[in-house]
């Protein structure tokens, strides 16, 4: 161990904020990506679940008939 | 019209001879044709030249009249300031043939579109590159410029802003379809005008300094055959990536 | 080679591959980071001149490595786009950017932190800073190009051509700013410039550095995932997995 005591190890010998706000960010930034990818994966299955709903209920109303074109539309253009 | 032949035959392939085509005809064309329209809109080719101006004039009002002072840090202001004036000019480099459709007859030429967007290139830097790199010497004097580096003050103007010509004009092309491209067109040149800025402010300096110049403006002349292999290509590809879009 | 090309064309074969290398790289990302995080932070020794805050290296160096291989990445993937007209390839561009430019600011600020107790200053413009500095504009410049264009294939084209432009600039910009650097500072002291590390010291940081590209082969898995489902939502095979997922 480079430290013998925990608060020797917060403290980092003086260069504390240095070494914690980098760490710090870091971390943020890496935690940040992991759980803006797995809402965004959640988001659009969300989407699509409710979109199959939409046309099948459409689908039930015009006796079975193709799902209208303006949601096919948007979807190939979704950002 | 067996009968009439003779006569007939001869005048008939006259007026049925194709016109000099060619691409060296096609980049002439282009470049004569630019270069008039260019020289029709006066403010255009002016308004770069008096950003140049204003820029220099603002800084010693901004900084300090100590000559000293500007003496240290002229290189680097003229060299700035041009880059800017130079950068300004770039957004209407496309623009005005993308908007009237010419641009797109470009497109369907036959000939390749990489030299005739070169040609274009050309004219911008003679008639934007080239006078700033010319005024620039008279601007230095106002910043108290030390004597024995004007002359390369203007050579390395010349010479960068060729490269800055060129290398912006990828980013007019990406562009020039955009509604607000003016702003996004300075994003993405800048970073890829710096190596340019770099020894061009360092070639000036040298001379001031008394190293060598050579070396300086032999970089740039490098930097200048790269950006004309590799720039035309890739024009051409964001002036179909534009049209098309 | 030309067999696996091939099936890079079909977003569902990817999609399937995908999810079972996913969790891998995961696990390894997450043991690699743990582990050179708790081995730099907590048992690799001070430095002898700059003391405990040479510990940031160990976040500073990944960042900036992985900031400039995925502006690489995102070259070639524009390249393989461009030529063979690979759909894949220019999902796993638009996903890569962000991270990219995140990690470029973690090692500015990361390097610039270090500067404070290192060289008494908060900004210095040393020749790594700077570079990485422009390389975050470059970033950002292909981020807005990219989201300038109404229709999706001209903005995928558009920051193909730019990232490709973009990337044979960087060695010309590094060059251009090493030496406009050591023109115009005398000493230089490079903030990782040491001949020699000790391997107590440059073990952890290869664990990190591995760490961090196992983390964003990761995340690039999982966001090209999700672009795929959004590009492809009318494709039966995606409505199909939407109604499986219920």
């Amino acid at each position: 161990m480079a430290f013998d005591t925990f608060q020797e190890f917060l403290a980092m010998g003086g260069h504390a904020r240095y070494v914690w706000s980098a760490w710090g960010l870091t971390a943020v930034l890496l935690l940040g990506a992991v759980l803006h990818a797995r809402f965004e994966r959640r988001q659009l299955m969300r989407q699509l679940k409710r979109r199959l709903r939409r046309e099948a209920h459409q689908a039930g109303h015009a006796g079975g008939a193709q799902p209208i074109p303006t949601s096919r539309g948007r979807s190939t253009n979704e950002a | 019209m067996p009968a009439s032949e003779g006569a007939l035959g001869k005048e008939e392939a006259v007026v049925r001879a194709e016109p000099r085509g060619g691409l060296a005809v096609a980049v002439w064309a282009t470049l004569k044709r630019d270069l008039l329209l260019l020289l029709r809109r006066r403010s255009e080719v002016l308004n770069p030249l008096v950003f140049f101006a204003i820029v220099i004039t603002l800084f010693p009002i901004g900084i300090s009249p100590d000559p000293a002072l500007l003496a240290a840090i002229a290189p680097g202001l003229l060299w700035v300031a041009a880059l800017l004036a130079a950068l300004l000019s770039l957004d209407s480099l496309f623009r005005a043939d993308y908007d009237d459709g010419s641009l797109e007859q470009l497109l369907l030429t036959p000939q390749p579109l990489a030299m005739l967007a070169l040609a274009k290139v050309a004219v911008h830097w003679l008639l934007t590159g080239l006078p700033l790199a010319l005024m620039a010497p008279v601007l230095g004097i106002m910043l108290a410029l030390p004597a024995g580096s004007y002359l390369v003050l203007a050579v390395s103007l010349a010479l960068g802003s060729a490269s800055l010509s060129l290398i912006g004009a990828i980013g007019a092309a990406l562009t020039v379809g955009l509604s607000r491209g003016g702003v996004l067109l300075s994003l993405l040149v800048l970073p890829l005008y710096i190596p340019v800025l770099i020894f061009g402010a360092g070639a000036v300096q040298a001379a001031i300094f008394g190293d060598s110049v050579l070396a300086h403006l032999a970089i740039l002349g490098a930097l200048l055959a790269l950006a004309l292999i590799f720039a035309p290509l890739a024009i051409a590809a964001s002036l179909r990536i534009s049209i098309n879009g | 080679m030309w067999a696996f090309l091939n099936k890079l064309r079909s977003p569902k074969w990817f999609y399937t591959i995908s999810a079972r290398l996913q969790p891998w790289f995961w696990a390894a990302a997450l043991i690699l980071i743990v582990t050179g995080s708790v081995w730099g932070l907590a048992f690799a020794p001070a430095d002898y001149q700059q003391g405990n805050s040479f510990r940031i290296i160990y976040v500073h160096v990944p960042a900036a490595f992985l900031a400039q291989s995925i502006f690489v990445s995102l070259a070639v993937t524009g390249l393989v786009f461009m030529v063979w007209k690979i759909k894949i390839a220019d999902m796993a561009a638009t996903v890569m950017a962000p991270l990219g430019a995140a990690m470029t600011f973690v090692a500015l600020f990361s390097g610039a932190v270090w500067g404070v107790p290192t060289w008494g200053t908060w900004w210095m413009w040393d020749a790594r800073l700077t570079s990485m500095l422009i390389l975050l504009f470059l970033y950002l410049g292909v981020i807005a190009l990219r989201g300038a264009f109404a229709s999706r294939d001209s903005a995928s084209r558009a920051a193909s051509v730019l990232a490709m432009v973009g990337v044979i600039n960087i060695p010309i910009i590094k060059y251009s700013v090493d030496w406009w650097y050591t023109l115009h500072q005398p000493a230089t002291f490079t903030v990782t410039g040491r001949a020699a590390m000790p391997m107590e010291m440059w073990l952890p940081l290869l664990i990190m550095v591995l760490g961090f590209y196992c983390f964003f082969i990761a995340l690039t898995l999982m966001r090209t995932r999700s672009e795929i489902l959004r590009r492809e939502s009318s494709k039966r095979w995606v409505r199909e997995l939407a109604e499986e997922a219920n």
